[in-house]
């Protein structure tokens, strides 16, 4: 099999044991040997419709939309390419409310969402539109009727994401699909983390818009694609001009090697999503069987209705930082304030209820394709030892093994 | 993020984790910070007779840079009078662990903690002793620069 699996030293000697794969993954190398030739000697401009250089690289343009298709069960007419999820994700929610501006001025989102949708959606609030953004059930999950109410007769967009970033809960978007339909809401769905982990067809989802990325699933960085429906036709405003690329809709010379390596990559996952799913799984139960060993460890998002590559763990009394700093050999992410520019733990887990401190005291793995059995051992060893450690040294440990319950405490700081 | 050399090093190898029976004659503790901050310190002082500081302890929960700070506290404050302890200051500490500023919190909390063990000693000794009354940081107070 051609992968990077057998590159890998064994856990703990060489590179650090990597579960980040909801952040990025690997360029698979059956995707580079496809992108390679476009780099060196196809290096036409697809755009360039008098000589077989432009010829060669629009028919791999083609081509690759018609593979990122076959995963998601689209027209290749329907397939904007952009230069990432984020991308995809503001043009979608700026072009619609721009261009539907004249029927509605109010637009819906949930708390979870990823910041280039709620970031977006400040923007278009600074321009005067009425954004709702929706609070999420404990398990993460959007209440239907919550989400329904919210709908009103001038309400242009809902924007909800498939698959959460941080916890792999999946959002029912055929249900809300369905609500928006019946009410002529436009309904955008950011698919980032949802494509190749999830089976996706557009033939039945009511879904009008949504966000791709190629890096997610074994494709490189600096490229994605949004999904515009054709039927009913969703119209959008250009937020990059220049040329009239993509139908209007996407102007700048489109990157030939990028383009190629998603079509691949969607290819791959269509090939391999229902293996890859199966085994993944039962790396990341396996992972969880492992972690919940210890005391006072709480799964973050609902336990079924998730993604099979997302395990979102808070190890209470251990602050999410100082873990991964002692995890040297692991590379994971902490939904802790400290890991970030920012001060405030996970927005998400707080959106999801869950209190500041377990908010602080958490960890996202995330699995993928290269992912090893061996390397889920080495994780459940490597964070047991650590916890142990700090909790150890965890003035709070000490006080829930002494019987004191800490909300009973003033703490001073608030 | 890259942290220093120093914090790695109280990190890995925390000096004087412990702690004393708060109820010790001689033991002053003080706890700082909150659980729901990310950040919870726990510094206990052992006074002798002629007034110095002989020993201390601390557990804390919170990042390396919280971790690092307090531990670097347990070792300055031996050997010093009560009034020695009070005149470190969170800029001596960030300086000595070159915390970047997202970290400047860290150092205010375990200058926080110097004072609530010395308050709490002297609460408990009143020999004269102006009594003091911790100034506590919010969640993240950056309101003293180092």
């Amino acid at each position: 099999m051609t992968d990077s699996r057998a590159d890998k030293a064994p856990p703990g000697q060489g590179q650090p044991v990597y579960l980040d794969y909801a952040a990025t993954t690997p360029v698979d190398r059956r995707v580079l040997n496809r992108m390679l030739p476009y780099l060196t000697n196809l290096y036409g401009n697809p755009a360039s419709r008098s000589h077989a250089y432009g010829w060669a690289a629009e028919e791999a343009v083609e081509l690759a939309r018609e593979q990122v298709c076959s995963l998601i069960n689209a027209d290749p007419r329907e397939i904007v390419w952009t230069s990432g999820a984020t991308e995809s994700n503001n043009l979608a929610l700026k072009g619609a409310a721009h261009f539907h501006k004249g029927r509605g001025r109010h637009l819906v989102t949930l708390a979870t969402e990823h910041k280039a949708v709620l970031d977006s959606l400040r923007d278009l609030e600074r321009e005067g539109y009425e954004v709702t953004v929706l609070p999420v059930l404990d398990s993460g999950l959007v209440d239907p009727a919550v989400f329904e109410a919210a709908l009103r007769p001038d309400t242009v967009l809902a924007s909800v994401m498939f698959v959460n970033n941080e916890t792999g809960v999946i959002q029912d978007v055929a249900a809300l699909g369905a609500m928006c339909r019946a009410r002529g809401v436009i309904f955008h769905v950011d698919a980032a983390q949802a494509a190749g982990k999830v089976p996706i067809d557009l033939e039945q989802l009511p879904i009008d818009l949504m966000s791709l990325s190629a890096h997610k699933i074994y494709g490189p960085k600096g490229i994605g694609a949004l999904y515009v429906r054709r039927k009913p036709r969703i119209r959008i405003d250009a937020q990059m001009h220049g040329g009239g690329h993509e139908r209007g809709m996407r102007s700048g010379t489109l990157p030939t090697h990028q383009i190629v390596g998603m079509g691949e990559a969607f290819w791959l996952a269509r090939e391999t999503m229902a293996a890859d799913n199966a085994r993944i799984e039962a790396l990341r139960e396996r992972l969880w069987a492992g972690l919940s060993k210890m005391d006072s460890v709480v799964l973050n998002g609902h336990p079924q209705q998730r993604a099979p590559q997302y395990l979102n763990v808070s190890f209470n009394y251990v602050e999410g930082e100082s873990l991964l700093m002692g995890v040297k050999n692991l590379a994971v992410s902490s939904g802790s304030a400290c890991t970030s520019a920012s001060l405030e733990p996970s927005y998400v887990l707080r959106a999801m209820g869950r209190s500041d401190e377990l908010a602080h005291s958490s960890v996202r793995f995330s699995l993928g394709r290269f992912t090893t059995e061996a390397e889920i051992d080495f994780a459940i060893a490597q964070v047991t030892d650590v916890v142990e450690r700090l909790r150890a040294m965890s003035p709070l440990w000490d006080m829930v093994q002494a019987g004191v319950d800490l909300s009973s405490i003033q703490w001073a700081a608030h | 993020m890259a942290y220093s050399d120093k914090v790695i090093d109280h990190y890995e190898n925390p000096r004087n984790v412990g702690a004393f029976s708060a109820e010790d004659e001689g033991v002053g503790t003080g706890m700082v910070g909150a659980p729901a901050c990310g950040d919870v310190m726990r510094l206990q002082i052992r006074v002798n007779a002629a007034g110095v500081i002989e020993d201390a302890r601390f557990k804390t929960y919170g990042c390396g840079s919280a971790i690092a700070s307090s531990s670097l506290v347990t070792e300055w404050v031996r050997g010093r009078t009560l009034d020695e302890a009070l005149a470190i200051k969170n800029s001596d500490i960030s300086e000595e662990l070159a915390l970047p500023p997202v970290k400047i919190h860290c150092s205010i909390l375990a200058e926080d903690a110097i004072k609530a063990a010395v308050a709490d000693f002297r609460s408990r000794h009143p020999v004269g002793a102006a009594t003091l009354v911790s100034e506590q940081p919010a969640c993240a107070s950056s309101t003293r620069t180092a």
